[in-house]
């Protein structure tokens, strides 16, 4: 991909959505270096001035880039799962440009110089960007705060124990209450330890039937209430990853019906599957927390209508063959997602759950917003942050063709809705499909 | 060319079978006991056919029986025990599976402590698979044999209550036998502390019980299940003394069940633990030693149906 310094380039006859103004309608964009210089259905009805870079969108849709706020990335440590590179790779192919990665590489990002390394690594690849989460406990263990005021202010965006649940009360609410003295955000993988140990999929009739120990939906609830709690004892900001669960969301709703300052998101897997997907022991749909019930995965669709949803985050998880080619109870967790965030996303448009603004809300502006971040919109001034796509070309999941080093996908073979022809990070096009 | 007994390729589960699978299964088992029971037991079926027991996990009992019913068909029978708690388990798994595959074998007997696993290793190798026991999943020999046991001595299945007492948490051998008592037309009671049930185990056709004097009340068989030293203690139950109080099973509870109702346990027993050990020996109830000998005549009719279809070209 260039790297030169790009300079006036002009998006026109494109479908725009801002969902932050509210902005689904025809016309085009300019950038100006790595900013938009301007936006709106009326520029260029005259035409474009000469030299400027002209883009025809046809009629294509044009958004502010992804923001994905759950990323696990396997560099350093694992970069035989997935590195910085083909992470953001994956990233720019899903539309994704900004991304946010879990602490829990080797060694944890707990430390001012991991968060600095990611930083510049990151930078170095030009692809996508990357914010870093950092610990909220000394090696993910539960037990000692790490450094969150220096973390912050070394560049670490918010903070949370990653695929862990920070378990001990007193711990978490030492982290709330110490966080909330530098005002950043507190990210909970919401799952009572205790319940969830030794479980490999949703408890139930499935479970009971195949001969695996599951974990209730109640592990989820359990810890969702402790939290509210010590938000409330606190007045931190917390939010919720990866809801999965009926009884999740209701927890999250009474909790914002109080005015609490809580937050949640979910991920594709868990409005666009239920826990059928792991019978015959499909390791590819191991996740944690387990897909649920069907009955879950509608009430999920509905918090997402609704609004107690906040954000849809991928969840990308990439774990090689060698941790999923196993007995499903000792496989690994986990799935890619940056390459099918979108189009498993646009199914809610589809099915008539929400409008294509919506969707787009959910992907970009709403964990923007949530996290602080200047993306995810189309305005004046902002970061030149972009994708170009159709909302309706149809696909089918061949994970062979993922530009992530893993291709533990649980949609494979799902035939999709929704094509990213062009993505655009600070002005310069970082990846571009046939049209 | 007729058609064949046994219409799968590998013997993963009883979930699935038909009834008339299933009674051919149990037709043909019932004349290898009468062989097994007379002077001249060699059978030449499995005459030049090699027979590997792969054991991930330790088994006495199981392990025995097959490799017995793979001599008595005239198979040459291999028995390999693997450690499951080496450190790559898994890659010893699908390692071993291809390895075994590229010797030429007709049957592997698989049993492996984690769910599902034999059916993983089924997917990489060109033999038929026996499932010996996955997890607490399913034994499928297990239950075919329990079913023998109960047919010769009932005369059928159909119409028969079937209660099923005690660890059925961790229970391969009840899953089983829960899908092919209900398949075959009989009515099957658990019975157990509700930390002994998996979750909605009621949507698997059965009658759920908590109490002994209720679960047994007039059930033709009381199939005990053995419960695991590492589950005795604080975890599931508080004590022994206290499982056999409640759950244990000695003549007074047995007094509610019809008065010829049969005793069983898949083995090994825990005497004084799940069953009061008299009773056990009661010749006149528990068919114990019975099940044993059952399980012989139908690992020879598993093993005989499936290699059958390999070399009939129904693979």
């Amino acid at each position: 991909m260039s790297v030169r310094a790009p300079g006036r380039v002009a998006y026109i006859n494109a479908r725009l959505l801002d969902p932050a103004s509210g902005l689904d309608g025809t016309g085009a964009v300019l950038t100006d270096g790595e900013k938009i210089a301007d936006v709106g259905p009326a520029l260029f009805a005259d035409g474009v001035p000469s030299g400027i870079e002209l883009v025809d969108c046809h009629g294509a849709a044009l958004a502010p880039g992804l923001v994905d706020m759950r990323v696990q990335l396997r560099e350093p440590g694992a970069e035989h799962k997935e590195t910085l590179r083909s992470a953001g790779e994956a990233a720019v192919a899903g539309g994704v440009t900004s991304m946010v990665c879990l602490p829990n590489t080797h060694p944890v990002i707990d430390d001012v110089a991991t968060v600095e390394f990611v930083a510049r690594r990151a930078r170095q690849c030009g692809l996508a960007k990357v914010y870093p989460y950092a610990a909220v406990t000394k090696q993910l263990a539960g037990e000692e705060l790490a450094e969150i005021g220096m973390l912050a202010e070394a560049g670490a965006l918010a903070f949370t124990d990653g695929t862990k649940a920070i378990k001990s009360a007193q711990v978490m609410r030492r982290a709330l209450a110490y966080a909330a003295t530098f005002g950043v955000l507190i990210v909970q993988h919401p799952e009572e330890p205790s319940l969830a140990e030794g479980g490999a999929m949703n408890e139930g009739e499935l479970a009971s039937r195949l001969g695996l120990a599951g974990i209730p939906a109640a592990a989820e609830a359990i810890m969702l209430e402790r939290d509210i709690r010590l938000v409330g004892l606190t007045g931190a900001r917390y939010h919720a990853a990866h809801l999965s669960t009926a009884e999740g969301v209701a927890v999250i709703r009474q909790a914002k019906e109080r005015g609490l300052p809580v937050t949640c998101d979910t991920a594709p897997p868990y409005f666009a599957l239920n826990e059928l997907a792991v019978s015959e022991y499909r390791t590819f749909a191991k996740l944690s927390p387990p897909l649920r019930s069907e009955a879950d995965r509608q009430a999920i669709v509905a918090a997402i209508k609704d609004g107690v949803i906040d954000v849809i985050a991928s969840d990308h998880a990439p774990q090689d063959q060698d941790s999923k080619r196993l007995p499903f109870a000792q496989a690994e967790a986990g799935g890619v997602g940056l390459e099918t965030l979108l189009a498993v996303a646009l199914e809610l448009y589809h099915n008539g759950h929400l409008s294509l603004l919506q969707v787009i809300e959910k992907l970009s502006w709403g964990p923007a917003r949530l996290l602080g971040l200047s993306a995810g919109r189309l305005q004046i001034g902002a970061a030149a942050d972009l994708f170009l796509f159709d909302p309706d070309h149809a696909w089918r999941v061949d994970p062979e063709r993922f530009r992530s080093k893993s291709k533990n996908s649980p949609f494979d073979g799902r035939p999709l809705q929704g094509k990213v022809l062009r993505t655009v990070v600070d002005g310069r096009t970082v990846f571009s499909g046939e049209v | 060319m007729t058609q064949p007994h046994f219409p799968h390729r590998h013997l993963l589960g009883i979930e699935g079978l038909g009834p008339q699978e299933i009674t051919t299964l149990l037709d043909l088992s019932d004349r290898y006991v009468e062989k097994n029971r007379s002077a001249d037991r060699k059978v030449n079926a499995l005459r030049g056919k090699t027979v590997i027991n792969l054991f991930f996990e330790n088994s006495t009992r199981t392990r025995t029986s097959f490799e017995l019913a793979g001599k008595r068909l005239g198979a040459d029978v291999i028995n390999m025990q693997v450690s499951a708690s080496s450190v790559a388990k898994g890659e010893t798994l699908i390692d071993t599976a291809m390895t075994l595959n590229a010797m030429h074998i007709e049957v592997l007997v698989v049993r492996h402590p984690d769910s599902g696993a034999v059916k993983l290793l089924s997917e990489k190798v060109n033999c038929a698979v026996v499932n010996a026991g996955d997890g607490a999943h399913e034994h499928p020999t297990q239950a075919l044999l329990d079913a023998l046991t109960i047919r010769r001595r009932k005369g059928h299945l159909d119409g028969l209550t079937v209660a099923i007492c005690g660890d059925v948490l961790h229970s391969r051998v009840a899953r089983s036998n829960i899908h092919l008592l209900n398949t075959m037309g009989a009515r099957v009671r658990l019975v157990a502390p509700r930390t002994l049930l998996p979750a909605q185990v009621d949507r698997m056709g059965v009658e759920v019980h908590n109490d002994m004097l209720e679960g047994l009340k007039d059930v033709d068989i009381v199939m005990m299940l053995r419960l695991q030293n590492e589950r005795m203690r604080g975890n599931f139950i508080p004590s022994i003394r206290e499982y056999f109080h409640f759950f244990g099973l000695d003549y007074d509870k047995l007094k509610v069940a019809k008065p010829d109702a049969l005793i069983m346990h898949p083995g090994p027993m825990n005497r004084g633990v799940e069953l009061d050990s008299d009773l056990a020996d009661d010749v006149e109830r528990s068919v114990i030693r019975e099940q044993v000998e059952m399980g012989v005549a139908v690992r020879m009719a598993c093993l005989e149906v499936l290699t059958e279809n390999l070399s009939g070209g129904n693979a």
